[in-house]
């Protein structure tokens, strides 16, 4: 570690530190997942694939996706992950 | 402007004089020189200039046209940023290396016949290496060496290449090619190799982690964007390589989400955004050509942004591992903001630079109606968010507070990051511009209410599946490790495997020579008693007898005169 860092000698209270805006901010991404799901009603997608069409496609397959990504990547820690000296 | 003048010429010349020059007037020069390159190749007239003949051999060493025109434009940009953000650190290491390697990528982006491609092309590898080995410890040194030893092998590659495809063809342009050929083959294997394709990917993971904050900014703009450009030029259109970089695309993401150094995240991440360039050059349709160049502009942008924001946390905090990072946007708010404008814009949010761009390869697959390698384009278009738009910053500068507490960025690094952000926004704001400039004439329109609703949808409903997981606590934790990768082959499989068989050779060598021993000494036992001291042959005779024999001979010598 460099000289010039130095570690905190109290925890300060910053906007982010504050547990009940950490809160808001979930409940923020909540409001707004749900506005977009809702968004589907009021617009035409221009579908060039059968998938787009089904209602919410690209909200389900994107939350989806990305539960199964970090499910297989955990898997792949059991055969892949080393010591951080590993190659030394 | 001098007409026919090479701008990468400028540059490589320019770049030599860098270490002589004193401070502080090396720090204006080493900004000036990429400008100056740069306004000679926007003022210059399109066609083949510098022709020449080496051996007979006819060479075009300067072609500018539309699609050599926008990776030269952004190899400058790229440059000058570059040479910004390194300003604060006295060594002169940085902005020399540097601008050779933009010079050298520049001339073999504007190289039209492919003995000046191999030239340049040897050259970035050469002059790219000494960012690694800036670092100076070492590890850098010997993933530098591990680096060069790739890209040079590159380099031999396409020079065989190039000579098989003369001989086939008995032309050295660098135009469209094919896969017929075993040349063509060949230069498209050098080009592969340098374009991180899959399981010829991981120079790229070893070795970008391992070089200085500066040097990696800059080692990430050029060498994989100069491979994009010479597959756009030699192989728009070929099939397989869709599926090539569908593959690029989707396998990087899966190592992004547990590695744990994040400046080796953004190199996986690297790779993945390289997998939609190279979709779009395999389907080779003027949009997706477009797409592709649009797509590496953006992409040098806001990937120098991220590398220059973890660049400055590596350089402020001392390290750049996700575990024993967290909290540093207190001591750090700037270099927060701008790492998150990287992330949002290659995330591609709308009103941010990639959204401008990867929404024409999208589009461009679309038309195609290739449904597979859509779906997997827009799974990693997910990925990336997930792992570039939300690990990065969250671990670096959120997440749990590591404690560190440090200074913010110097004022040469906050300024680089501050024009990248802002060009990065500018793009997503003003796409025309960008679309201007691309080879062929844009008929595109990225913000419709589908597209702009749609990848919000995609990439809202990926944070929240983040969140969930973090909420959850399943979402894998930094570790303190390094995954194998297939790296592991050369640097561990190799050595497992050479290791007997250098034993052997060392035993072999060992009974051969003890052999040649007992050979030598039988002989020297022969040799003794023959010639040997008091053998017959070596014996001596007295004084005497000396005489008498001397006499004996002058006196039969006399008998034979008389006679």
């Amino acid at each position: 570690m460099k000289e010039s860092t130095t570690k905190a000698s109290k925890p300060e209270n910053t906007w982010f530190d504050k547990p009940a805006n950490v809160k808001k901010i979930i409940v923020a991404l909540f409001i707004v997942c749900a506005m977009l799901m809702a968004a589907e009603f009021f617009y035409h997608k221009h579908a060039y694939f059968a998938a787009e069409e089904f209602f919410g496609f690209y909200a389900l397959y994107g939350f989806i996706m990305c539960v199964l990504l970090v499910l297989a990547a955990k898997v792949m820690r059991v055969f892949l992950m080393r010591d951080e000296d590993y190659y030394d | 402007m001098i007409e026919g003048l090479n701008p990468a010429l400028i540059l490589i010349a320019g770049a030599l004089l860098v270490p002589l020059i004193p401070q502080p007037a090396r720090r204006f020069y080493v900004v000036l020189l990429p400008l100056v390159s740069m306004l000679q190749l926007v003022m210059h007239s399109h066609g083949t200039f510098a022709q020449l003949n080496f051996f007979d051999l006819p060479l075009e060493t300067f072609r500018l046209d539309g699609l050599s025109f926008v990776f030269s434009l952004i190899f400058h940009i790229a440059a000058v940023l570059g040479v910004i953000y390194a300003i604060h650190d006295d060594d002169p290491i940085h902005p020399t290396a540097g601008l050779v390697y933009a010079g050298a990528a520049i001339g073999a982006a504007l190289a039209g016949d492919l003995l000046t491609l191999f030239v340049y092309w040897e050259l970035t590898a050469v002059s790219s290496v000494f960012l690694i080995w800036a670092r100076r410890t070492e590890s850098a040194f010997k993933a530098g060496m591990r680096y060069l030893l790739i890209q040079v092998g590159s380099g031999v590659i396409l020079l065989a290449g190039l000579i098989i495809h003369f001989t086939e063809s008995g032309s050295l342009a660098f135009n469209a090619m094919n896969l017929e050929t075993i040349g063509g083959k060949l230069v498209f294997l050098a080009f592969g190799i340098k374009c991180a394709f899959p399981f010829l990917h991981n120079w790229l993971q070893d070795s970008y982690p391992e070089a200085t904050a500066s040097g990696t900014v800059l080692l990430s703009a050029f060498t994989t964007k100069l491979a994009v450009y010479a597959l756009a030029r030699g192989y728009a259109g070929t099939e397989m390589l869709i599926w090539i970089g569908a593959i690029m695309t989707a396998f990087p993401i899966f190592y992004a989400v547990i590695e744990n150094d994040l400046r080796r995240v953004l190199a996986y991440s690297l790779n993945n955004q390289l997998g939609f360039m190279v979709v779009a050059v395999g389907i080779g349709t003027p949009l997706a050509l477009n797409g592709a160049a649009a797509h590496a502009f953006c992409h040098i942008l806001y990937k120098a942004l991220l590398f220059m924001s973890m660049g400055a946390v590596l350089l402020r905090a001392g390290t750049c591992k996700g575990s024993e990072l967290g909290g540093l946007y207190k001591s750090m708010p700037f270099t927060t903001v701008c790492c998150i404008i990287g992330a949002a814009s290659i995330s591609a949010f709308p009103l941010f630079s990639g959204f401008v761009s990867k929404s024409m390869i999208v589009s461009a697959v679309a038309y195609e109606h290739l449904t597979l390698v859509w779906l997997m384009l827009i799974f990693a278009s997910a990925g990336v968010f997930h792992h570039s738009g939300i690990k990065i910053p969250y671990f670096a500068f959120f997440a749990h507070d590591s404690g560190i507490r440090c200074e913010e960025a110097p004022l040469s690094m906050r300024v680089a990051m501050g024009i990248t952000a802002a060009l990065c926004i500018g793009i997503g704001v003003f796409p025309g511009l960008l679309y201007a400039i691309l080879p062929y004439p844009v008929d595109y329109v990225p913000y419709t209410v589908a597209h702009v609703i749609t990848q919000l949808q995609l990439l809202m409903y990926s944070a929240l599946a983040f969140t969930v997981m973090m909420l959850w606590k399943i979402y894998p934790p930094e570790l303190k490790s390094v995954n194998l990768d297939t790296d592991w082959f050369y640097r561990k499989g190799a050595t497992a495997l050479l290791l007997p068989v250098s034993a052997l050779t060392a035993r072999s060598t060992e009974s051969l020579f003890s052999l040649l021993a007992s050979i030598k000494s039988k002989f020297l036992s022969v040799f003794e008693k023959t010639v040997g001291p008091g053998a017959w042959l070596s014996r001596s005779v007295d004084t005497a007898g000396m005489v008498t024999l001397t006499m004996g001979s002058l006196l039969i010598f006399l008998l034979l005169y008389l006679f």
